[in-house]
């Protein structure tokens, strides 16, 4: 597929799932930020693995694995240089963002993190980003910090020389909202937080995603992000580290693969990145996630972001004259991700969900996974409508008649 | 254009009792209280109610959650005044039949206005909304008789 200028409708046809009535209606995809839908080179990858050459990686001497094995390690290189990582093994394959954020909470911290030592997150957090640390805390006695959100749900910034301090072990910050779909500054942050020698940790499940990421240029130490968001099968997803970082930490599960000798008493590790690695990993998934890169490179990753702003814009100024609608998050489509996270109202989001389903229309309705987000606007739920590169302003137009819908249902 | 199926969900009656729940506040005395969440949803309730000699004196609620959550607690509390608790128990058990789509469940007369959410059935995803009220009940009814040797 090559497209000379960026064309949506053209794009929407590599992802089969589009293709289809939902209760009646042509189904408009709008729930991304929880999964995309996958298109067809990366449903080929994976048949095509399963089909002509699955086998285990790392193991075997005959072609199957000797094949198996190099595209397994291609994908890794094609997700290393997806975040401007030095090399490839500086990604660490796992089950998806969560995961990558427990090895490091675990790997990492129950080793660096000590009584009394603090960790510092954001109030705007998936729960993802902040179990992981309560789970910690509660292991070593160690303090959680949050920065907090103003009205727009955007982190409030004057606090930060307070927040940080000598006793700061890592920042754990998402690079973009899945609740609110905020852009957050971690360049910033990462900045502040090295001054005082903390960790810098990115939650980048809604980041690298929809922008080229440069994790050098962010300043950060620990990127994460899943395959599933960015057209890549559910179950994958890495861990950027800086290599020396992955070197001192110890292993985070143990199993086959992930040994250099075993003894009786003692055992030694293999090297960075298999050190991580217990297990036959998702083979299929890898490359999946690889194909899903080759995808996005290929429509290119500044034509899909801006697509989406515009997508956003229109979005935004459409929303914004339904009668009765309250937008969460930014204002301000520069400040703003392809989400947009809504009440209307007293219709509750689940019935604003149904009633948009019933149109043939997805999205999220709920907390999001961010409670403490949802908290600091006292509420319990929104909906949510998250754009990527497929969709269109008509998806936009039905969403917008779907909202009118729910507003004479809940008249 | 409303496809039939939505208007049988969101019936008047329902919004009715979603903007105006019934029993909506807490009780002062009360012999057993039920607290019920779906983490999925974020719908809550609190179920308070008052028994005396195996009947149910008062029930009320608080809490959170959409239009077929609040509107079935809601219809469900008027129905509990002077119920016995083994009525109370029919009763849960019929709404939950009606929900899993029992037809003569649907036709029971003791359902009253909560036969209004009949509709919800046809809505896998969202039955849960209807029966956490429900689910409180009967977790109250057993609570309640743990706790009096019953």
């Amino acid at each position: 597929m090559t497209t000379a200028t960026f064309d949506p409708v053209m794009i929407r046809r590599e992802f089969p799932t589009l293709e289809q009535a939902v209760n009646g209606r042509p189904l408009v995809y709008l729930d991304n930020a929880a999964t995309s839908q996958k298109p067809k080179v990366v449903l080929d990858a994976l048949r095509s693995y399963y089909e002509d050459d699955n086998s285990n990686v790392h193991r075997g001497i005959h072609e199957l694995s000797r094949r198996a094995t190099v595209a397994y390690e291609e994908s890794r290189a094609k997700v290393a240089s997806w975040v401007g990582a030095n090399e490839p093994s500086e990604i660490v394959w796992t089950r998806g963002t969560t995961e990558a954020i427990n090895l490091v909470s675990s790997a990492w911290g129950l080793d660096n993190v000590g009584e009394g030592d603090e960790i510092l997150i954001s109030v705007l957090e998936h729960h993802s980003n902040i179990i992981p640390w309560q789970l910690l805390a509660r292991r070593t006695g160690a303090v959680i910090k949050y920065i907090e959100l103003d009205e727009q749900g955007r982190w409030i910034l004057d606090e930060l020389p307070h927040l940080l301090t000598d006793r700061t072990k890592i920042v754990a910050i998402s690079h973009v909202s899945n609740a609110l779909g905020t852009v957050n500054p971690v360049k910033r942050v990462a900045a502040a937080a090295h001054e005082v020698g903390a960790l810098v940790l990115v939650d980048g499940a809604q980041g690298a995603v929809h922008m080229k990421v440069d994790v050098k240029d962010l300043g950060v130490d620990y990127y994460a992000f899943s395959g599933h968001k960015m057209c890549g099968p559910t179950g994958i997803g890495a861990l950027w580290a800086r290599r020396d970082l992955l070197d001192s930490m110890e292993p985070y599960q143990g199993g086959g693969e992930m040994i250099h000798f075993v003894g009786r008493d003692e055992s030694s590790w293999a090297t960075v990145p298999h050190k991580f690695e217990a297990g036959t990993p998702n083979i299929a998934g890898a490359i999946g996630m690889g194909a899903a890169i080759d995808f996005l490179s290929e429509v290119g990753m500044d034509a899909i972001a801006e697509h989406e702003h515009k997508l956003l814009g229109y979005a935004l100024e459409r929303m914004n004259k339904v009668d009765g609608i309250c937008i969460y998050g930014p204002q301000s489509p520069d400040e703003h991700s392809a989400l947009i996270s809504f009440t209307l109202g007293d219709a509750h989001p689940h019935d604003i969900s149904t009633i948009l389903d019933s149109e043939g229309i997805a999205v999220r309705a709920g907390h999001h996974c961010a409670q403490l987000a949802m908290q600091h606007f006292g509420i319990s739920a929104t909906a949510r409508a998250s754009i990527y590169l497929y969709n269109t302003e008509s998806d936009i137009d039905r969403l917008i008649e779907g909202l009118e819908q729910v507003r004479s249902i809940f008249a | 254009m409303e496809t039939p199926q939505l208007n049988s969900l969101y019936q008047q009656l329902i919004l009715e009792h979603y903007r105006n729940p019934r029993n909506k506040a807490e009780l002062e005395e009360k012999s057993v209280e039920i607290h019920m969440a779906n983490p999925v949803c974020g719908d809550e309730v609190r179920l308070q109610l008052r028994i005396k000699d195996d009947q149910i004196e008062e029930a009320k609620f608080v809490g959170q959650g959409c239009s077929i959550s609040q509107a079935s607690i809601s219809m469900m509390t008027t129905l509990l005044y002077g119920c016995s608790l083994a009525d109370a128990e029919i009763l849960a058990e019929c709404f939950t039949k009606m929900m899993q789509g029992d037809p003569d469940a649907a036709k029971d007369k003791r359902l009253k206005d909560l036969r209004a959410l009949q509709g919800v059935s046809k809505f896998p995803v969202r039955i849960k909304c209807a029966l956490i009220g429900f689910d409180a009940l009967q977790e109250a009814l057993k609570t309640y008789a743990k706790e009096e040797n019953i």
